[in-house]
């Protein structure tokens, strides 16, 4: 059974057509590449397939459920903006997460937020917006879920920090689970993902494997991503 | 092992090809017990099913084989190795060819500016 999968999903925003006719599919183990554009719908799936919207059509499915409250338990979501109390610190977080996740992972998290540089003891708001980005991204990989949604996980991060957390991303999840990541730093991912998806305007162009598209172009996705999306 | 991964070809083929270079430029011994697919993953940066794949293909070739439980090791057989680095050096000739055929050399010339640069080296002592 698919850990993810979409049929025929659309979704309306007023006048505005955010998706249409979307099919994807991510088997357990997996690592897919959202990738597409700003504005081409990469937001919205993901937050459809956290129930953070509701779909206009089609259907979706984690781990065979509609999204809803036990799926929420299987997902772990890391939004595209902040999602954390600016008063909070690190180490409270953790024990928040803790709480809150009966799959998460102290000691990961405490090893992460070392392996970082992250100072445990400081609040949120007294970090820079990379180290912020830092501690949420720790947060969502300490939980043991089956289903990670990284939306833009290592926008605001400096080019090491980001082949650490690629790195750390690949070790702490399991065979059993999936990862779909939406990002345009298409050359920064290329190397740990297995699949990926382009959109644009809210529909699918393409679903490959990295290395039949390496096979097929003679090109990396990142290159074949700027001729297709060439302005 | 340093990877480098360029952007032309199937990542899969270039790990098969750097493993196949450390096998034959005996960076990795015979018999030696490589490391976990997920270790080399992350060593390499890249997916551990895209290593996993490198693996199998190079278990095919009968460069490396698998025991059940205790993992990969590098083969045994030296001859298969000597092979495996005549291939690529013919390889290394071939591409060497190519590329002043394009400059526009003849083979006689092309000897000769050889000969003429391992004299040189010779000359330095750096040979």
């Amino acid at each position: 059974m698919a850990n993810f999968e979409c049929r025929g999903l659309g979704k309306r925003f007023g006048q505005v057509q955010a998706l249409e006719s979307v099919d994807i599919t991510v088997q357990p183990g997996r690592v897919v590449g959202l990738l597409g554009p700003n504005g081409s719908g990469k937001t919205t799936l993901i937050k459809l397939a956290n129930g953070l919207l509701t779909p206009d059509d089609g259907v979706i499915s984690i781990c065979g459920s509609a999204p809803g409250p036990e799926t929420r338990a299987m997902v772990s979501y890391l939004p595209d903006r902040p999602m954390l109390p600016q008063w909070m610190r690190a180490q409270d977080l953790v024990k928040f997460y803790a709480d809150f996740y009966s799959d998460f992972d102290t000691q990961r998290a405490q090893d992460m937020l070392a392996r970082l540089g992250v100072p445990a003891d400081r609040r949120i708001k007294q970090m820079s917006k990379g180290t912020q980005e830092k501690v949420q991204l720790i947060l969502v990989m300490s939980r043991r879920a089956k289903l990670y949604l990284l939306d833009e996980p290592i926008g605001g991060v400096d080019p090491a920090t980001r082949d650490f957390i690629l790195a750390t991303i690949l070790n702490n999840f399991d065979g059993e689970a999936s990862i779909l990541i939406s990002t345009h730093l298409i050359s920064d991912v290329e190397k740990v993902l297995d699949d990926v998806v382009f959109i644009n305007n809210g529909r699918v162009l393409l679903t490959s494997s990295v290395d039949d598209i390496r096979e097929k172009n003679g090109m990396s996705v990142d290159a074949l991503f700027r001729e297709v999306f060439k302005c | 092992m340093d990877w480098q991964i360029r952007d032309d070809a199937p990542i899969y083929s270039q790990l098969v090809a750097q493993i196949k270079l450390g096998i034959a430029a005996g960076a990795l011994s015979p018999g030696e017990r490589l490391p976990s697919v997920r270790d080399l993953a992350t060593e390499a940066g890249v997916n551990p099913n895209t290593m996993q794949r490198a693996l199998q293909e190079l278990e095919r070739q009968g460069l490396v084989y698998s025991q059940r439980t205790s993992g990969r090791f590098v083969t045994e057989d030296r001859e298969m190795i000597e092979a495996a680095k005549s291939a690529l050096a013919a390889e290394q000739v071939r591409s060497f060819l190519d590329a002043m055929a394009r400059l526009g050399y003849m083979r006689d010339d092309i000897l000769r500016l050889i000969e003429a640069r391992i004299k040189e080296e010779n000359g330095n002592g750096e040979l």
